[in-house]
């Protein structure tokens, strides 16, 4: 892959980067091809005191390329998945997840697709999401954004949204927060009065039009969208070397 | 020191149809694999089977034994969702406890504890509760009068699990980097079975690896089965890896009623050399 130019995958990446800006010393654990390279290139580069794991249970010191086997000297600790389990109950930790549905809250759903009894589809199961999303700060990545995905109802509750929060009350959602989501088409938060989803940018090339055709609710969109950042050269080198054979090109819908 | 050496087939000698089992591992890493084989030729039914699911829960839902399945998910690590618990799910064959994850470790703790739950933030909020309806929240008894969950005791029948090593009297070590929750399955169980690569002398044992890798107390087991390979397909590091092509051949078998049947009786209608010998070959 040349470094001469940033795709839309690389544009998506560094957005998944800076969903952990100004994190500091937390456990970051990124499921996903694009949410991976994001945490390792924030890591790499403007947020170096960021824990991640090898996906399994060493903490390295420094962020890895993909495929690269941690040596000795790479290693700066053990985090089992009971260590995994406390540092989550103790809230520092920031995990970006998939979704297979997400509502205007950011309800996100990976269980299963129709009824939870009778299910269409059997996904991967509720997981860790309810009790990440009430815990401590979590943030999405869609590689396909459509009307599939961001839908006006999820059929099952995993990740807890902002309605779903509140209506708990203050003593229950003090620590939930969903910071971001990120699509192939763009960057949103919930950073609105009630907390809806807000198009918070538009990748390059992308139409604000495009954002709200492909998705099943409606957005709050700003009379001024912005655009997301393209990479700086450097980060864009950072992105070749941290993904040397570009899994996270071909995870991207265009 | 009592010796509790057995055969995989004396401890499932154990489980009666109707019985709650739990399986330690996780996932498809460090499965009590050989126990799964010998439940299957045992033939146990409705069971309710208590896991970090892997291909156990799976095994034992394409072999009919599964009544309900209580999980914090089911998946083949490097195939994401398991196929034939997917199969079972979809066609409505078993009945299924869905919890987050954290949810089960903490139903496991109140169970070894002899509590009748544990209390969390997880599931507040989710459709957990919506589909759980036997959960309950508590409010906290202090000045915050926070309503938590109240996860209750996963208490199992029996328990089973797969050590890289233990000695004859029931200790056991996990020489990979995670031990998982298998010292919990344990003691949330009337009884509790563990298979090991290998069976050592207790000094062997004790010298074999850091003592903190020493997880399973001879205190928490009934008997000791000396099975290697006894994980395989799974992974049991650092004895050997996951076998991933018999795991995708496996995974492939959910689609195929036919291929299921091969399968079936080249692999688990046949006793753990057999098995073992059809898979070096």
């Amino acid at each position: 892959m040349s470094s001469a130019e940033a795709t839309r995958a690389d544009i998506c990446a560094l957005a998944a980067a800076e969903c952990f800006r100004n994190d500091g010393e937390i456990l970051v654990s990124a499921m996903g091809t694009t949410p991976s390279l994001g945490a390792r290139l924030a890591k790499a580069t403007f947020e170096p005191n960021l824990l991640m794991t090898d996906g399994f249970n060493l903490l390295l010191r420094r962020a890895l390329p993909f495929g690269t086997k941690p040596t000795n000297e790479d290693v700066e600790g053990w985090m089992p998945f009971g260590s995994v389990f406390e540092t989550l109950w103790w809230g520092r930790r920031h995990v970006m997840m998939g979704a297979s549905q997400i509502d205007q809250f950011g309800n996100q759903n990976i269980a299963c697709i129709g009824d939870w009894q009778h299910p269409k589809a059997q996904l991967l199961g509720v997981r860790g999401a309810p009790g990440n999303t009430i815990n401590h700060t979590t943030s999405y990545w869609v590689p396909n954004h459509s009307t599939r995905v961001f839908v006006s109802s999820v059929d099952m509750v995993c990740g807890v949204g902002y309605d779903r929060a509140a209506s708990l009350g203050e003593a229950s959602r003090r620590f939930h927060e969903i910071r971001r989501v990120v699509s192939n088409l763009g960057v949103f938060d919930f950073n609105t009065p009630d907390h809806r989803m807000r198009l918070a940018s538009v990748h390059p090339g992308v139409e604000v039009d495009q954002v709200r055709d492909n998705t099943g609710f409606e957005l709050v969109v700003s009379d001024r969208v912005d655009t997301t950042p393209m990479p700086t050269p450097d980060q864009l080198a950072t992105l070749r070397e941290l993904d040397p054979q570009g899994y996270a090109q071909k995870e991207v819908a265009v | 020191m009592f010796d509790k050496r057995m055969t995989a087939d004396e401890a499932v000698a154990e489980v009666t149809d109707g019985m709650t089992i739990g399986i330690g591992g996780w996932g498809s890493r460090r499965k009590p694999m050989a126990f799964v084989r010998a439940l299957v030729r045992k033939g146990a039914k409705d069971l309710t089977v208590v896991s970090y699911g892997g291909p156990d829960v799976g095994i034992l839902c394409a072999t009919g034994q599964v009544k309900k399945a209580v999980y914090g998910f089911v998946s083949l690590d490097s195939i994401p969702l398991e196929p034939h618990f997917r199969k079972a799910r979809q066609n409505g064959t078993i009945e299924a406890v869905e919890l987050d994850e954290g949810m089960f470790l903490l139903g496991l703790r109140a169970a070894a504890q002899r509590l009748p739950f544990l209390p969390t933030r997880a599931g507040l909020g989710s459709d957990v509760l919506k589909i759980n309806p036997h959960l309950k929240t508590v409010k906290s008894p202090y000045d915050d009068g926070e309503d938590l969950v109240a996860v209750p005791a996963l208490r199992l029948d029996v328990a089973f699990v797969h050590m890289n090593r233990a000695d004859a009297s029931g200790n056991g070590q996990a020489l990979g980097r995670d031990p998982y929750f298998d010292n919990l399955f344990c003691m949330s169980a009337e009884r509790a079975y563990m298979s090991c690569e290998k069976i050592v002398s207790t000094e062997e044992l004790t010298q074999g690896g850091p003592l903190q890798s020493l997880l399973i107390s001879r205190m928490m087991v009934y008997g000791v089965v000396e099975a290697p390979g006894g994980a395989h397909f799974t992974e049991c590091p650092p004895d050997y890896p996951r076998d991933e092509k018999f795991q995708r051949e496996y995974a492939a078998t959910a689609k195929d009623d036919a291929a299921w049947k091969t399968f079936r009786e080249k692999y688990l209608d046949v006793n753990e050399d057999e098995y073992q010998k059809a898979v070096a070959s």
